[in-house]
């Protein structure tokens, strides 16, 4: 149950877009069409559900202060959190490269649809930034891989929703200044106002 | 970018070029304005919106992006006949990521409170997409000094941009610039702040519209 409330309020309460605005660049870049931006969104998901947890355990094994101590225990007063930065954005890119590989091997007609975008989510802000977040809200393993899964959940949502509307939005007669990324952000905002609603959840 | 791939070669033949010619000063100026890194090629969104709330720790944010960028930009310029081209983008996260974490440590030793305030979002400078996309379109083909110059036109281009922003949501969301409470001092002791704009929606807004004026001004208009 503390699961599923942890997704929930990564996805809809703390969503990656509207609340932290993270994976914007991608997020404005790749959501012209749904079809795309299900592959991307689904990419997303599955790197974030698997990125989390290993960065956790890199966290409490190796980085965090005395986190070396089950090797001996002279090591117990080592603290290597200024390493954070580097080891998680290598774990992060290894792994991008590691998924792409084995969805390559596997499931060929799944590579299809998501191999241009697996190297663009290594630079994908939501990525890295869910790791910084598990490791400054102090969780265990099944629950940092519930926020992974459920901060990829609200991603996809999102850029699904927007890609969504700017289908349609061909369609209508933006002004000249306005069109493309000025008008995509003013629907954000609104997109944004309509998940505020979402906050007084409590489950 | 293409007619800065397209120059390039041009400088080999002419090692005398003055130290700030005219396609120099282009590299700075370019970004400032038509070839904004924000508003023109949408990079470096999640931090221009996500840090914007008051002006100090956008200040603080824009003088990082900005050291980052400029010496990202000529360590792998420095390095760039030396990077086998399939490993690039892990050397380049890898140099991203050590300035990164100099600057983290630095503003954890000497200004903690801003340290605390900007949290993770220091971090996430390394994903930065500016910083990488220059590193990527401009650095890996041109020398140093042209890098630094690129490196300094873009940050600026993301600063002034990011300070706008603050400005906005710092005079309506809390009714202060550099958390002077301005409209007490003029004698406007009623202004409602408007809570939206501390809100990540007002941050939305306000840069679609800034995109909108800008956009307007120099006539760029996307398909």
């Amino acid at each position: 149950m503390e699961l599923f409330n942890i997704i929930i309020k990564a996805t809809f309460i703390d969503n990656m877009i509207f609340s932290l605005f993270l994976g914007m660049c991608s997020f404005l870049a790749v959501s012209k069409k749904v079809s795309t931006a299900f592959g991307l969104g689904l990419a997303v998901i599955f790197v974030l559900t698997i990125t989390v947890p290993v960065n956790w355990l890199l966290q409490e094994y190796v980085l965090k202060e005395g986190a070396l101590s089950w090797i001996s225990a002279s090591f117990g007063e080592v603290d290597l959190t200024f390493l954070q930065f580097i080891m998680f954005i290598a774990v992060i890119a290894s792994m991008v490269q590691l998924v792409e590989m084995i969805i390559e091997k596997f499931s060929p007609a799944l590579y299809g649809s998501l191999g241009i975008f697996l190297p663009l989510i290594a630079v994908n802000c939501a990525i890295l930034g869910s790791s910084l977040f598990m490791v400054q809200r102090d969780y265990n393993i099944a629950q940092a891989t519930a926020y992974g899964f459920g901060s990829g959940f609200g991603w996809f949502l999102a850029i699904i929703a927007l890609a969504a509307i700017r289908e349609k939005l061909k369609y209508s007669g933006v002004p000249d200044g306005l069109k493309g990324l000025g008008i995509t952000m003013l629907i954000t905002g609104l997109m944004g106002l309509a998940f505020k609603s979402f906050i007084g959840i409590s489950i | 970018m293409s007619t800065e791939t397209v120059e390039a070669p041009l400088v080999d033949k002419k090692p005398a070029e003055a130290l700030l010619s005219k396609r120099r000063k282009n590299i700075v100026t370019d970004p400032l304005n038509e070839d904004n890194p924000i508003t023109v090629q949408v990079l470096g969104i999640c931090s221009a919106l996500a840090i914007t709330i008051k002006m100090e720790p956008t200040l603080v944010m824009s003088i990082a992006v900005v050291f980052v960028i400029v010496f990202a930009n000529l360590l792998i310029s420095l390095m760039r006949n030396l990077i086998p081209s399939r490993v690039r983008i892990i050397v380049q996260l890898a140099v991203i990521a050590t300035l990164v974490t100099l600057v983290s440590e630095v503003l954890k030793a000497y200004y903690f409170d801003m340290y605390k305030v900007l949290g993770a979002f220091v971090g996430l400078i390394i994903t930065n997409c500016i910083v990488m996309g220059r590193l990527e379109a401009f650095a890996m083909a041109n020398k140093p000094y042209d890098s630094i110059l690129d490196g300094l036109g873009s940050g600026f281009g993301y600063a002034w941009i990011i300070l706008v922003v603050a400005f906005f949501r710092e005079l309506f969301g809390s009714g202060s610039i550099f958390d002077f409470k301005i409209f007490e001092w003029m004698g406007w002791t009623s202004f409602q702040t408007n809570g939206l704009m501390v809100d990540s929606i007002g941050a939305f807004m306000v840069l679609g519209i800034l995109i909108w004026v800008q956009r307007h001004k120099t006539g760029y208009v996307e398909h």
